[in-house]
């Protein structure tokens, strides 16, 4: 087995399982976390395509490590402000997950 | 400007796709910059300017059919392309327009803080307000799909605050939840995105479609983006996000996130599939798209008719109205070449996105405003509504013609021209689902209008005022998405060639 089809696997491996932890945990941070292995899974994929040489033919194709750098980017941010809406939750006393729902929204009454 | 425009560009004009991006970033900045007692000022002001934008690109289209611009002169497959069509021009010039209306509106909950140190939602409402409309920009004018991807997740990074603006727990759920959705959305469109260029070398909209192969690969890629930007139009099954994200915002995020919002993504679906993949579709795949968007269509309305607060009624109503956007792909196959073709589908589907853009900010904001002035939304309540406050209920009653479908709307030219679509491509089944569709958002709508025409079980005297001028912002919205029809008429008139049919022209 060569490393790139190894690798390949991998990431297969680490999107599967983020996205059974995404579907079946009902803890609002496992899915945070899984959402970050499916992440993981598809940057390794970047990976992969980098040094396989995509269709260009070249030995170590530069563009899918740029846009790797991007998507790690993006990926840190997504979890930066879900982390900072579930410590919000937290505080504002809501549950850890979608089953215990916060108190039914009403309308927002304007101040008098 | 001009050392933009000497830049090397595909096509005159490109100079303006730059700065309709980069205006509302530079807009976002000085907000943050000045702080809340600014960012009104900085919004109010960078609104028409952005609005002056996206005509000058319309017109740009208008006149030299398309606009086109390499960042940094780089040409693709190594540099980004940005090009602006009739369907970008139309969306630019939607987006602002309905951003603008939304601004103005917000002006009353989101104006300078009157005490120092207050104004944490108005920082946060013009922030998100001024990023989501660059993040749309982007999705309009990009023609590279990671470009895409990242105008994507601006967009929900933009879209999220707008959910939980006053903090509560209810909300921060709502918003948590739209996060995750979209969150999932995004990385399957990223991992479709790889896999096409693993494929095929390249990500660029123009080069992949001359490259692009039906094998396993496209497919799977293809598979991946579509149910990714599914979920982030909120089509059913998808939608679950989509009503408790509205219960909670202020009406002019609302209005924001239902009329523009969730278009983006949509718009990035056409893009896929006509420009990027438009040989990879096939006759069931194309079906099982329309299938979803006739689900749509069907559960959204009948859980409108459910409703009792009129703020969820909207929410579930642009459930419904998504489903009619999703119905362009099986009316716009053709199956003789085995492709999909831009024509009558497709502009019936670029007019029912723009129709509903305005008609659902008009609906959010009146809707907004009888809350204001009743102090609740449930519909039971509302007798005697229409003697209290008439504009606002006309206003909702506009929009809701062109929601309905009826002549001379944008939306009764919008779905006059999917009907005709389906009537030419034989496929009478979606013609039943649009019509059905129809007769259920009458249903809904009458309803909420025949309780506001009763007279009040309670006297009316505890009704909060409201100023004139934040009901005429929705009127306003939801004349055009009324007049927008007259432009769209044209199929009636007898050698007319302007409106729907130039637009189906122009994209043949």
């Amino acid at each position: 087995m060569s490393p790139t089809t190894l690798f390949g696997l991998c990431g297969a491996a680490l999107v599967g399982i983020g996205l059974y932890g995404l579907l079946t945990d009902s803890r609002l941070l496992r899915k945070i976390i899984a959402f970050n292995l499916v992440g993981s899974g598809v940057f390794l994929l970047f990976g992969v395509i980098a040094r396989r040489g995509a269709a260009a033919e070249l030995f170590g194709d530069p563009v899918p490590q740029a846009l790797v750098i991007t998507g790690i980017v993006v990926a840190f941010s997504a979890t930066a402000l879900a982390v900072a809406l579930l410590l919000r939750l937290h505080e504002a006393g809501g549950g850890a997950t979608f089953d215990t729902p916060a108190d039914e929204a009403g309308v927002k009454r304007p101040d008098p | 400007m001009t050392l933009l425009a000497e830049t090397v560009a595909p096509a005159a004009g490109g100079g303006w796709l730059v700065a309709a991006i980069i205006f509302p970033v530079v807009a976002l900045l000085l907000a943050v910059a000045g702080g809340a007692r600014f960012a009104a000022r900085v919004g109010v002001l960078a609104l028409p300017a952005g609005l002056a934008i996206a005509v000058a690109i319309a017109d740009g289209v208008a006149k030299h059919g398309v606009l086109g611009y390499y960042v940094g002169g780089w040409a693709p497959p190594l540099g980004i392309a940005l090009r602006a069509d009739v369907l970008s021009a139309a969306m630019l010039v939607t987006t602002a327009i309905v951003a603008s209306g939304a601004g103005l509106y917000a002006l009353h909950d989101f104006g300078p803080p009157r005490e120092p140190g207050g104004g944490r939602q108005t920082l946060g409402f013009w922030v998100s307000l001024l990023g989501a409309w660059a993040a749309l920009n982007l999705a309009f004018v990009g023609r590279d799909l990671f470009n895409l991807y990242v105008a994507l997740e601006l967009l929900t990074f933009a879209a999220v605050p707008l959910v939980c603006l006053d903090g509560r727990a209810p909300t921060l759920q709502a918003a948590l939840r739209y996060l995750l959705y979209a969150l999932v959305g995004s990385v399957l469109y990223l991992l479709g995105a790889v896999l096409l260029y693993g494929a095929f070398g390249t990500l660029d909209v123009e080069l992949l479609a001359t490259v692009v192969r039906p094998e396993p690969a496209a497919w799977a890629a293809a598979a991946l983006m579509t149910a990714g930007l599914l979920a982030k139009t909120a089509l059913f099954p998808l939608h679950l996000w989509l009503p408790p994200a509205h219960a909670g915002a202020p009406p002019a995020a609302s209005a924001v996130l239902s009329a523009l919002v969730v278009k983006g993504s949509f718009f990035i679906v056409l893009r896929l599939w006509f420009d990027a993949l438009p040989g990879l579709a096939t006759a069931m795949a194309m079906q099982f798209i329309g299938l979803l968007g006739a689900g749509a269509i069907l559960y959204g309305s009948a859980l409108a008719l459910r409703q009792s607060r009129l703020k969820l009624l909207v929410a579930y109503s642009t459930v419904a109205q998504i489903g009619y956007l999703f119905l362009v792909f099986p009316l716009a196959f053709d199956a003789s070449a085995g492709r999909l073709v831009a024509g009558t589908a497709l502009a019936g589907g670029l007019l029912q996105a723009v129709s509903h853009a305005f008609a659902k900010a008009a609906m959010f904001m009146s809707a907004g405003l009888v809350a204001v002035a009743l102090g609740h939304d449930r519909i039971e309540g509302f007798g005697g509504l229409a003697r209290a406050r008439p504009v606002s209920l006309l206003a909702f009653a506009l929009a809701g013609v062109s929601l309905v479908g009826l002549p001379p709307s944008g939306g009764f030219a919008a779905k006059w021209l999917l009907l005709s679509a389906a009537v030419e491509s034989g496929q009478w089944w979606w013609a039943v689902v649009i019509v059905l569709g129809g007769l259920l958002t009458g249903a809904y709508l009458i309803l909420v209008l025949m309780r506001a025409l009763q007279e009040p079980a309670a006297p009316t005297a505890s009704l909060r005022p409201v100023a004139a001028w934040r009901e005429a912002v929705p009127l306003a919205l939801a004349l055009l998405a009324v007049l927008l029809g007259l432009a769209g008429l044209a199929p009636f008139q007898p050698g007319a060639g302007t409106g729907a049919v130039a637009a189906a022209e122009a994209f043949q």
